[in-house]
């Protein structure tokens, strides 16, 4: 039987009276249609939410990557553990640790495509506005720091590169850290006083990404939360404070001797990033000989959760194919036992004047439509079910277009692929004794 | 096709018609040797003890089944040897079928089980369903037309089968036992149905085993061992 024969005999009028049948003889058996279709509905709905959660989860990875800018290498200090610091260093007083000026001006120097580098250095303490207090940091950086770390202004503005030349004492307040301090009042134009030096807050600044999430939790639980910091110009901090940072922590004396906390350094082409990356590290190995510093390439995260993300796709789509599969064969397995339940009315047809290709397009319409309910039934539950997770459990999910589309196109291939068997069976049986079966 | 004389052109002809099973290491000659003519307007009973090839050759005459050895001419076309797509149009088009157990598509209505083989012929859905609703009104059940056979008694679903045998106004109607699951009364209508086509000038062949009923045809064929033992056409016992 030749398939380009069944289908230009096949009009129009003759599909619409074919599917009013096969609604007709699926009705019949309301019950085990749509337990056959189960399968498929499964199979569908646990794909479509499956990689709905996927990709949400996957999104906002990536969106937490992106924020940090793939185009970045942050460096951090890192205080070294006890254990490489023992010795000297724990004799004197203050402890020196972390990246410094030098390791700045080599990778500037030496490292091919660096745009801009983003300093920052911090000072933990309580920051005061009366009698408020919060206990937080004041981030010394460049006036070029929001917009290279992707930080959006509140309110205000940031401070200004003459402000950081002229070591104005001014601060931009973090979010968390404004309505901390200033739960009812304007924080800008105000001051707010860390140890001993005041500063006039010009803006607020929104959190820190990588701890904002976190914070909203905290916030909740009645804690203070994380990325309570003000930023300053690095100049400034550096007049108020010296090189040497002391800290008084609960009864007990702390100082530290750190250059910088923190740097950005912004690449200026993204298939520079990598090799920038390996050519700052080995700077680093060399100038350090403990590791008391971290290194973050966003670009380098980016790459894993891409990498992530596909194998999951993967362990997705072989899960979609096996319960496709195990669908399938459910409704291979009942339009078998159907064939062979209506071979009278196969002979029927038969006398009547029914091609062999009659019968097998009556029977494939019938599984085709079989596992097209499945599919739409398994669609709508799939989109359901990720709108209820965003709703309840607060999750970002991302349904694509494409894939209740293609969930659906296959659950119709499905029903093709197993119903053309059973329906080749019933057409290839005697119409004689077919007519004799009980 | 040579026809003798002016007599006119047979609708049917079998000729050396046999039909063989193979059982296992016996060879059962079902028909042997058959050789028939049938007339435009003939009403045939074919009669004949219990599995001496009554079925076997009703099924060859429909087209259900192709002779082993021997030519069928339907309509002076030789139908012994055609594909099975072009023996479904013979069926579906020149033969109508009732069967003893009425065969009624079940999740069909009445008036659905009549479009059947209009279908199949591609025949429009209006139209259809004009010659339908007609012949149900002929075999008097034009107020059951959406009724489901399982609603209906035998005699009336007999006469849904029958309505649906004529719906492509075929050349020959053929019937096996068309009244054996039937009461008397409700089998004597269907034999009034039939004659009632005969006499509108359809050519019958009825498969019996009621002797009465092969009193109201106007021929009647005895089959013995998987041949012709007697045809009252030709007036002379054969064997
Ligand atoms: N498919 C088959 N395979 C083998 N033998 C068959 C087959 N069909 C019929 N026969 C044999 O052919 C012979 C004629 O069978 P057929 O059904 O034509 O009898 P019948 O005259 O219709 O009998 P009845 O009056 O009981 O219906 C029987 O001996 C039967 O066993
Ligand atoms: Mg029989």
């Amino acid at each position: 039987m030749n398939v380009a024969g069944i289908i230009k005999e096949f009009s129009l009028f003759r599909l619409k009276r074919s599917v009013i049948l096969g609604v007709k003889s699926l009705w019949m058996h309301k019950l085990r249609s749509l337990l056959t279709a189960m399968g498929i509905v499964f199979g569908v709905c646990s794909v479509i939410a499956m990689l709905a959660i996927g990709e949400g989860a996957s999104y906002e990875a990536q969106q937490q990557i992106k924020d940090l800018g793939s185009q970045n290498i942050i460096l951090e200090s890192v205080k070294p553990s006890s254990k490489t610091t023992a010795g000297e260093q724990e004799r004197s007083l203050i402890l020196e640790y972390g990246l410094t000026y030098n390791d700045i001006s080599q990778i500037r120097a030496t490292v091919p495509g660096v745009l801009v580098t983003i300093p920052s250095r911090e000072v933990k303490d309580f920051i005061w506005n009366e009698a408020q207090n919060v206990d937080g940091a004041a981030v010394g950086t460049v006036s070029w720091f929001p917009e290279m770390r992707n930080r959006n202004m509140v309110r205000g503005r940031f401070f200004t590169e003459l402000e950081m030349s002229m070591r104005a004492p001014v601060c931009v307040l973090s979010k968390s850290l404004a309505r901390q301090l200033f739960p009812l009042t304007e924080p800008i134009g105000d001051t707010v006083r860390i140890q001993t030096s005041y500063f006039r807050v010009v803006g607020v600044i929104d959190d820190d990404p990588a701890v904002a999430a976190s914070n909203d939790e905290k916030e909740a639980a009645g804690d203070q939360g994380d990325g309570m910091e003000m930023m300053i110009p690095i100049t400034t901090l550096e007049d108020h404070f010296g090189e040497v940072i002391f800290k008084y922590r609960s009864g007990s004396f702390e100082a530290e001797k750190v250059q910088l906390h923190d740097v950005t350094i912004r690449i200026g082409e993204p298939d520079e990033v990598m090799p920038a990356s390996l050519a700052i590290r080995h700077i680093l190995e060399r100038n350090h000989k403990q590791v008391d510093y971290r290194m973050t390439v966003p670009l380098d995260l980016l790459r894993r959760a891409e990498r992530t993300k596909q194998i999951f796709n993967i362990v997705l789509g072989s899960i979609a194919a096996i319960s496709l599969l195990v669908g399938g064969i459910g409704i291979m397995n009942i339009m078998l036992a159907t064939v062979t339940e209506r071979t009278r009315e196969i002979g029927i047809r038969r006398a009547l004047g029914a091609k062999k290709k009659d019968i097998v397009i009556q029977f494939l319409i019938e599984t085709v439509m079989l596992s097209g309910a499945g599919g739409v039934i398994g669609v709508a539950l799939g989109l359901a079910i990720p709108i209820m997770i965003t709703h309840f459990a607060e999750m970002v999910t991302i349904i694509e277009l494409w894939a209740p589309a293609l969930a659906f196109t296959i659950s119709v291939m499905t029903g093709i692929l197993f119903g053309i068997y059973p329906a080749v069976r019933a057409a290839g049986m005697n119409p004689v004794e077919a007519l004799r079966h009980e | 096709m040579a026809s003798p004389g002016n007599a006119p052109e047979p609708v049917i002809e079998l000729r050396g018609v046999e039909k063989h099973y193979q059982m296992g290491d016996t060879l059962v000659k079902a028909l042997h040797g058959v050789d028939l003519k049938i007339l435009p307007g003939d009403y045939i009973s074919i009669l004949g003890p219990s599995g001496c090839g009554k079925s076997t050759m009703l099924n060859i005459l429909g087209c259900l089944d192709q002779p082993t050895i021997g030519q069928y001419f339907l309509s002076g076309q030789d139908v012994s040897q055609l594909s099975d797509d072009d023996l479904s149009q013979v069926r579906g088009k020149r033969l109508g079928f009732i069967f003893q157990s009425y065969n009624l598509i079940q999740q069909l209505t009445v008036v659905e089980n009549i479009e059947v083989p209009l279908y199949y012929q591609g025949v429009t859905e209006k139209e259809s369903r004009e010659i339908a609703v007609a012949l149900a009104e002929k075999v008097g059940l034009g107020t059951r037309l959406d009724h489901r056979p399982t609603e209906l008694s035998g005699g009336q679903q007999q006469r849904v089968a029958i309505a649906r045998a004529l719906a492509n106004d075929p050349a020959v109607i053929l019937a096996d036992e068309a009244t054996g699951n039937l009461d008397s009364k409700s089998g004597g209508d269907i034999l009034q149905i039939f004659d009632e086509l005969n006499a509108d000038g359809k050519t019958l062949i009825l498969i019996t085993h009621d002797e009465g009923m092969a009193m109201r045809t106007s021929r009647t064929i005895r089959l013995k061992d998987g041949s012709v033992a007697y045809d009252s056409y030709t007036e002379r016992q054969l064997a």
